[in-house]
């Protein structure tokens, strides 16, 4: 999915700001939402780190670049338990308003009026899984990442799509977010890490970027 | 009016629907608190840096295989499926940053610190290493080729910085303390440690 989560390449975004506490939690109200996330979770709303991710990816751009890390989160875990039928917007808003809140703030959380299916629980714990088919590539094989402009959860970045590079590691079989994301199966596919030199991403020399991408985002360049 | 921002009141009011639903407890959070203040954090991380950096054979097989040695040490925390440590040398100098989301080894280096999940470090360490580093204070001559490394999918990522000058006699703990966070993510250089009676 194109969207303002794909940050890679994009510009004004000003400074690194390495002021402020070095703590965990800045305030407790991130922590709550950390706890909530996992609460979600239990309750049956989101079940893979896929579908957390796209509901994130989902909430108000403005939102998203101003309500800091926890706000992201908490617009994602509103999003998926409004989804799943278990709090509605409206009650969270009026129990915000009884609170303290306006009824002009900003909220994050955009449910779709039709989710996706939540689709089978994971296989197993974490992501990686076995997988039958051979791998396509080898490590040191040259390929192009595919110009994908698709609508769906991803995780090849934009600044990515369309550029030549070398595999320079293969990870094996692994969960394949973009179907896992929308209830669509775990799907695993064999990952590659690829490195994309400075020239190929942004015309320039002096460094290279390693992205790990999955096999279908990847095609071999014949030299 | 509060004084709270709106999101602070909106997580609030959705915890307290949680609550009541039965669907949260209030302990969560004060669990969620201490592990993540106390049990998981970079100091897991910096035993790694400073075994290897004593001990040849340990840091070959950090390079080689950090999921396995992660998995030895028993360090909690997730995130960490796979872990690949990638080695800063007089040559190449690694930063690692995750430009889709905020993925970061959590059982490592702990929750990662604000800036590196805000956009000006995601959207620039990909374009502009070299300037960004310099920025935050790394500056990397003209012959040191930058790697940065985007933690699109599960493998995690952690950097071993390089040992600083003037810690020749220093025992594994005490070069433990030297490694910062900042350094395993790839944003900050060791300096050395001044040695008395020798000029710094």
């Amino acid at each position: 999915m194109k969207g303002v989560h794909d940050l890679g390449g994009k510009s004004g975004y000003g400074q690194v700001d390495q002021s402020g506490a070095e703590t965990v939690f800045h305030d407790r109200w991130e922590a709550k939402v950390f706890a909530m996330v996992g609460a979600a979770s239990a309750a049956g709303a989101w079940s893979n780190t896929d579908r957390f991710r796209h509901a994130v990816e989902r909430i108000d751009p403005e939102a998203y670049l101003t309500h800091g890390y926890y706000g992201r989160w908490l617009g994602g875990v509103e999003t998926l338990l409004a989804e799943a039928g278990i709090v509605s917007q409206e009650e969270i808003t009026l129990r915000a308003i009884a609170h303290g809140a306006s009824r002009n703030d900003l909220i994050a959380a955009q449910p779709s009026p039709s989710p996706d299916p939540l689709g089978e629980p994971p296989s197993s714990s974490g992501s990686d899984r076995p997988i039958s088919s051979a791998p396509k590539f080898n490590v040191g094989d040259q390929v192009r990442s595919l110009v994908n402009a698709v609508g769906h959860h991803t995780r090849l970045p934009e600044y990515a799509m369309g550029k030549r590079g070398e595999i320079v590691m293969h990870h094996n079989g692994w969960v394949f977010p973009d179907t896992n994301a929308h209830g669509k199966g775990e799907n695993p596919k064999h990952l590659y890490t690829v490195r994309f030199s400075s020239e190929v991403l942004w015309g320039k020399p002096g460094f290279t970027v390693c992205v790990d991408l999955f096999e279908p985002y990847l095609e071999l360049v014949n030299v | 009016m509060s004084d709270e921002s709106p999101q602070a009141i909106r997580a609030e009011a959705l915890e307290s629907i949680l609550i009541e639903k039965g669907l949260l407890t209030a302990d969560a959070v004060d669990d969620i608190i201490t592990r993540y203040s106390e049990r998981v954090g970079p100091l897991n991380g910096a035993r790694l840096v400073a075994r290897a950096w004593v001990d040849p054979q340990f840091k070959k097989q950090l390079l080689a295989d950090a999921t396995s040695i992660v998995e030895s040490f028993g360090f909690e925390g997730g995130q960490v499926e796979k872990l690949v440590v990638v080695e800063n040398t007089d040559k190449v100098h690694n930063a690692v940053v995750c430009t889709l989301c905020s993925c970061y080894p959590w059982a490592v280096l702990g929750l990662p610190p604000k800036w590196y999940k805000d956009p000006a470090y995601r959207s620039r360490i990909v374009m502009e290493p070299r300037q960004l580093l310099a920025e935050m204070g790394v500056g990397l001559g003209s012959n040191v080729e930058i790697q940065v490394w985007d933690s699109s999918a599960e493998i995690r990522y952690m950097v071993l910085p390089m040992r600083p000058p003037g810690t020749q006699n220093l025992k594994e703990e005490q070069l433990a303390e030297l490694v910062t966070r900042d350094s395993m993510i790839g944003v900050e250089v060791l300096i050395g440690v001044e040695v008395p009676g020798e000029p710094s």
